[in-house]
């Protein structure tokens, strides 16, 4: 009987190339920013978000700061995830962060000064900011850095646009400005709005009006997207 | 057709539509609902949730009409209207049909409000969610008119309302789910939202607001000064005593004083107190052992003032120095132990825990009222702070319970 051996040929397919905004790459942009933002789905930075939201100005500020913050220290993140010790990668997920935050810092310190005083320890405290520890940690450590890139952005973003949500309502309904612009009138002189009894809510500028509209943004995201509400 | 069966065919014709909690309501709170029981055993009793609010609605009439009288005596009185001050309960000078117009005028509008936006939030919710209308505002609704001052602005309080009823009652499920009692979350709200309309010396006498305008405007008027007795104790007034201070202990204890709507006479809200644990609605162990809380929070005071351990000079020496039983009648502690620390939802549910719950409500209150100046009326929050902790107390009541059993059991099996 005649042996039949057939030789088995390992041939290295190489993958096709995946586009730049494969569709899998436009999700992680967009997901964070709807049905999976980190502040209304994963709850994380909520600190920040209560702390700074009282107007519209330092929350912006805020929001771009860390969508440099978390774009480019994902990336760098994601370069050295074969040469990170996994003992001590928190260490030097630290000291990334707080390098960017630093150069963030001293950028704000030079050309807005009085926007940088108004945020005075926050722009500091982003180096402890769930939401950031939390990207690196689940995602730029296993990923390649265009998606970590995109990730990174993403997730900032969607907590970005929460924050000024937040801050638009806070910023409007306790001082009755927006960007500082007495948009309802002039409460002392009584114009527009206040002429008829309107008086700005004192309670909307402090922090628990915040936790509270975030509560209601969360609100009525879950009852839109059913599929949102955990089942306990 | 009566108006019953009339209301009855509406039901039935309403059925399963999107409206049908709405007029269901409607026919519960008139009539008893004709529907029987079919399976199951029940058992029958008289005390539903609708007669335990309407009991404490009956309580809670006298504080209102002494409130419309007050709003109007105190107008009359810092006017200089009034040639002779109230003497004794039943005095003319205070019963005047002025005074009540005064009151209707001020007064009727703080409960239509409260009862309309409140069942209207109710009514939008059970429209929503499809279920029936709870009972839970009727009470509620009684009580927001009652611990504003009559000043407050329709709108405010309307506003107030809303957020009270939604985010301190329907977010957690509705009536009887709420952690937080809604009428202290709806004054809550008033005073960090408006706090100029709800503290101060302006807003508790009607009219004051706007005298104070006048004569900012340049009108030569007398301003009128109606802070309450404890704005101004923390001040360092002769304002409650013997002698020529402003109040006299009767006063304050009748009611005949500067404060929220309804909580100025404690000889009302006594009557009220009895008649709620004659009926058993309210908790006798919550209201005495907040009483005792109080008193004995009020002679750690008094004992640290008699010992000298605190500068004459200091801002907390005046209220600390407050003998500590005169503690109950100024101010809305009384009011806040009988109507609103009894809250049968929010309230601890175990006997032990109700002890717990009550005297330090009493207790928290009048540390609050002495070390902040800025609130002078702590009551309200550390009746919601115990709200927030009544859970744990209840989760500690009954795991130590269960430990002194399971103690008992090895003894017995041992």
């Amino acid at each position: 009987m005649a042996e039949v051996t057939e030789e088995k040929v390992v041939t290295k397919v190489k993958e096709p190339k995946e586009p730049l905004f494969s569709k899998k790459n436009k999700k992680l942009l967009s997901d964070p920013l709807t049905d999976n933002n980190p502040i209304t789905i994963q709850v994380l930075g909520i600190c920040s978000a209560l702390a700074i939201t009282a107007q519209l100005k330092p929350s912006i500020v805020m929001a771009i700061s860390v969508i440099f913050v978390l774009g480019i220290g994902n990336v760098v993140i994601s370069l050295m995830r074969n040469i990170i010790p996994s003992k001590i990668r928190i260490i030097v997920q630290l000291v990334v962060v707080a390098a960017l935050v630093i150069v963030v810092d001293q950028v704000l310190k030079a050309f807005a000064y009085t926007l940088s005083k108004e945020l005075s320890v926050f722009i500091g405290l982003i180096i402890t900011n769930c939401i950031i520890m939390g990207r690196f940690e689940a995602f730029a450590l296993g990923n390649g850095p265009w998606k970590s890139f995109l990730d990174g952005i993403g997730n900032a973003a969607g907590y970005g646009v929460l924050l000024i949500i937040v801050a638009f309502f806070r910023e409007l309904l306790g001082s009755g400005t927006l960007f500082g612009y007495k948009v309802l009138g002039d409460p002392i002189e009584k114009t527009y709005l206040y002429s008829i009894g309107y008086e700005n809510n004192g309670f909307m500028v402090l922090a628990p009006m915040a936790l509270i509209t975030v509560g209601i943004i969360i609100w009525i995201q879950r009852s839109k997207n059913k599929a949102l509400i955990e089942d306990h | 057709m009566s108006l019953k069966s009339k209301l009855h065919n509406l039901k039935l014709k309403y059925k399963d539509k999107k409206m049908a909690p709405a007029f269901n309501a409607l026919h519960t709170f008139l009539y008893l609902p004709n529907e029987i029981t079919h399976s199951g055993s029940h058992v029958r009793a008289a005390d539903d949730l609708k007669r335990t609010m309407n009991t404490v609605i009956m309580a809670l009439v006298p504080c209102l009409i002494f409130g419309m009288f007050n709003a109007g005596y105190q107008h009359y009185l810092a006017l200089g209207e009034i040639d002779e001050a109230a003497n004794g309960f039943f005095s003319a000078a205070f019963w005047s049909l002025d005074n009540l117009v005064i009151g209707l005028w001020k007064v009727l509008p703080l409960v239509v409000v409260s009862y309309g936006v409140g069942l209207a939030v109710e009514f939008l919710f059970a429209v929503i969610k499809g279920h029936e209308v709870e009972e839970g505002y009727l009470v509620t609704g009684m009580l927001v008119p009652l611990i504003v001052p009559v000043d407050t602005p329709l709108w405010m309080l309307a506003v107030a309302v809303i957020f009270g009823v939604v985010i301190g009652k329907e977010v957690f499920g509705g009536t009887g789910m709420n952690i937080l009692n809604p009428a202290l979350t709806i004054r809550a709200f008033l005073f960090f939202a408006y706090p100029t309309w709800m503290s101060g010396d302006k807003v508790w006498v009607h009219g004051a607001v706007e005298r104070a305008n006048e004569i900012a405007g340049g009108a030569q008027l007398d301003a009128i000064s109606g802070e309450t007795i404890l704005g101004g104790l923390a001040q360092g007034k002769n304002i409650l005593g013997s002698g020529d201070a402003t109040y006299s202990i009767m006063d304050a204890f009748y009611g005949f004083i500067p404060g929220s709507v309804g909580e100025t006479s404690a000889l009302l809200i006594l009557l009220g107190a009895s008649f709620l644990i004659f009926t058993k609605i309210g908790s006798w162990r919550i209201m005495v052992s907040a009483v005792l809380g109080t008193l004995l929070m009020g002679l750690i005071f008094n004992g640290v003032t008699s010992a000298g351990w605190i500068a004459e000079s200091s801002k907390f020496y005046a209220l600390m120095n407050l003998e500590f039983w005169k503690h109950l009648i100024v101010g809305g502690i009384a009011f806040g132990i009988v109507f609103m620390a009894t809250d049968p939802v929010t309230a601890s549910q175990t006997n032990k825990g109700k002890w717990i719950y009550g005297f330090l409500i009493g207790f928290i209150s009048i540390l609050i009222r002495v070390f902040n100046p800025a609130y002078p009326e702590g009551v309200f929050l550390a009746i919601l702070l115990m709200n927030v902790f009544a859970p744990t107390i209840d989760h500690y009541v009954v795991q130590g319970n269960v430990k002194k059993r399971m103690k008992r059991l090895k003894l017995k099996t041992a």
